[in-house]
């Protein structure tokens, strides 16, 4: 090492990740690509290939007729009941379907939900807004709702002021729509999908005017929020199922059927792995679960 | 018919390829190209959904302003900001534009500054705020109405007082009560509910993908 020069050194040690990066591309750009399997999601493709069949065979199962029990969601049950409030009071609904972009499946299970929601203001005539963040959203949020008043067989209640764009800012869409749920009193508000810090802000200010609040969102760190400002709170998977859980749609509820066995075989997985790490102090499942999800 | 099925054919085609190339290598690298192809096809899509979304802002605050409804005077504010804001974008995006230029614009001042000066002051403020929506929402949620209030209630005492350092002085076991309530049952119930949610999702994109969930699209079970 002292016959190095301490420059040379430090130039070499400056240059060797270039040069592991050049070298490698290089690799990459002699490696013939054919068609194959990308070795490094062998696993991943398993599990996938064992998470569909599981999904697709129960979907198989609920079209042949088979009965499908599916647990009480409150949240969703609460839905007509925060309408009807509305509508005595004779105020208006606001949903609010997050601010994430429509490519997230978070925002596509609130465009459900929304749906729904939009059919039933149709039908008993109760007033709705849409504020929206995310511009792909916004388009997707108006086909939605115009599409519940056709079905509702009221498309004379719909008006495309009924979902408007604010703004591409999340605070300055929070301040707007904070500001809307203070000054017109929205009597119930809807606030599914994807949130992030504007959660709280958005929970507390419908919160303070007294309108009844269902919210959903699978982002773990907005939960708490939501569960302390919200009268019912749809908790990660409960959001996913919703659109299921609210058609009552046979097939639907054997996706749900689905993911709740390959659910219960995580589970198993994880009491087995538990128990052989206590007796043996071996970390196999962990390791093999590792691996399999590209760790 | 073909408005009904032609969407949910895209829709399956495009959900598709990201999890072909995923998994899957093809001669040329053509899957991961298309891929990429595709994520800037939505690129392009968003920038036109976004000229929807402006012309909805238009179409809304104009109307508020020739019915003189309540609030019209902030929808003047709001679409002039909107116009000053979009004018000196288009401004500093020309000069930069080689052969193209205005007279007095010189980098990107006016935007900058009304970005430095104005809107991020604005933000600060509206993030600000959640430390005082999360002490009202702290109060009501520690209050020890049952038993599991009363748990919830002594175990957030234990991590906040367990992060203090004025506190962990005079009871030192504080953090280690800390970490284990962290990284135990609270980590314990993310990490279930994480699970959850990403069997839950990855249900859903199979529902969506299969064409079995239309209803985002504004179409119903049977169509």
């Amino acid at each position: 090492m002292s016959f190095i020069p301490r420059s040379a050194l430090s130039k070499v040690l400056v240059a060797a990740p270039f040069l592991l990066q050049a070298s490698s591309a290089l690799a990459q750009e002699e490696e013939v690509i054919g068609w194959g399997i990308v070795s490094d999601n062998v696993a991943a493709l398993i599990l996938f290939t064992l998470f569909s069949g599981v999904v697709l065979y129960q979907i198989g199962q609920a079209r042949r007729g088979k009965e499908l029990f599916i647990r009480r969601i409150a949240g969703l049950n609460a839905v007509e009941e925060a309408i009807g409030r509305s509508t005595e009071l004779g105020r208006k609904v606001m949903f609010v379907p997050g601010i994430g972009t429509v490519g997230e499946v978070e925002t596509l299970s609130a465009l459900s939900v929304l749906k729904h929601v939009a059919k039933h203001c149709a039908e008993y005539g109760t007033p709705l807004e849409v504020p929206n963040k995310d511009p792909l959203t916004y388009a997707a949020a108006r086909e939605a709702v115009k599409e519940a008043y056709l079905e509702a067989g009221r498309p004379d209640l719909f008006n495309e002021e009924m979902v408007p764009y604010l703004t591409y800012d999340q605070f300055a869409f929070t301040a707007q729509v904070t500001g809307k749920m203070v000054r017109e009193k929205p009597a119930a508000n809807f606030l599914i999908g994807s949130f992030f810090a504007e959660s709280l802000l958005l929970a507390e200010a419908g919160q303070s005017t007294g309108a009844i609040q269902i919210a959903g969102t699978a982002q773990v760190a907005q939960l708490p929020f939501f569960v302390t400002t919200c009268d019912y709170t749809l908790i990660g998977e409960e959001l996913y199922a919703a659109s299921a859980y609210l058609s009552k749609d046979p097939v639907m509820l054997g996706c749900i059927k689905g993911q709740d066995i390959v659910k219960a075989i995580v589970l198993l997985w994880i009491v087995i792995g538990i128990l052989v790490l206590s007796a043996t102090g071996s970390t196999i499942m962990q390791d093999l679960l590792n691996s399999s999800l590209g760790n | 018919m073909l408005k009904k099925k032609i969407p949910v054919l895209l829709c399956f085609l495009a959900g598709l390829l990201p999890i072909i190339s995923f998994f899957f290598t093809s001669p040329g690298d053509g899957l991961r190209e298309a891929n990429d192809t595709l994520e800037q096809w939505l690129v392009v899509v968003s920038g036109f959904a976004l000229l929807l979304g402006v012309i909805s802002v238009f179409q809304v605050n104009l109307r508020k302003i020739s019915n003189r409804s309540k609030g019209w005077v902030n929808a003047i504010y709001l679409l002039a900001s909107l116009v000053i804001m979009g004018a000196f974008g288009l401004m500093d995006a020309f000069s930069e534009m080689p052969g193209w230029g205005w007279v007095g614009t010189s980098g990107n001042t006016g935007f900058n500054w009304i970005f430095d000066a104005i809107f991020q002051p604005l933000q600060s403020t509206m993030f600000s705020l959640l430390a005082f929506y999360v002490a009202s929402a702290a109060f009501r949620a520690f209050r020890a109405r049952n038993l599991e209030a009363g748990l919830l209630l002594a175990a957030a005492m234990v991590v906040m007082l367990g992060i203090n350092p004025y506190v962990v002085k005079v009871l030192p076991f504080l953090p280690e009560w800390t970490r284990w309530i962290m990284n135990g049952p609270n980590a314990a119930a993310q990490r279930g509910i994480i699970i959850g949610a990403a069997l839950g999702a990855a249900s859903m994109t199979l529902r969506i993908l299969l064409g079995i969930e239309r209803s985002w699209l504004g179409l119903q079970e049977g169509e």
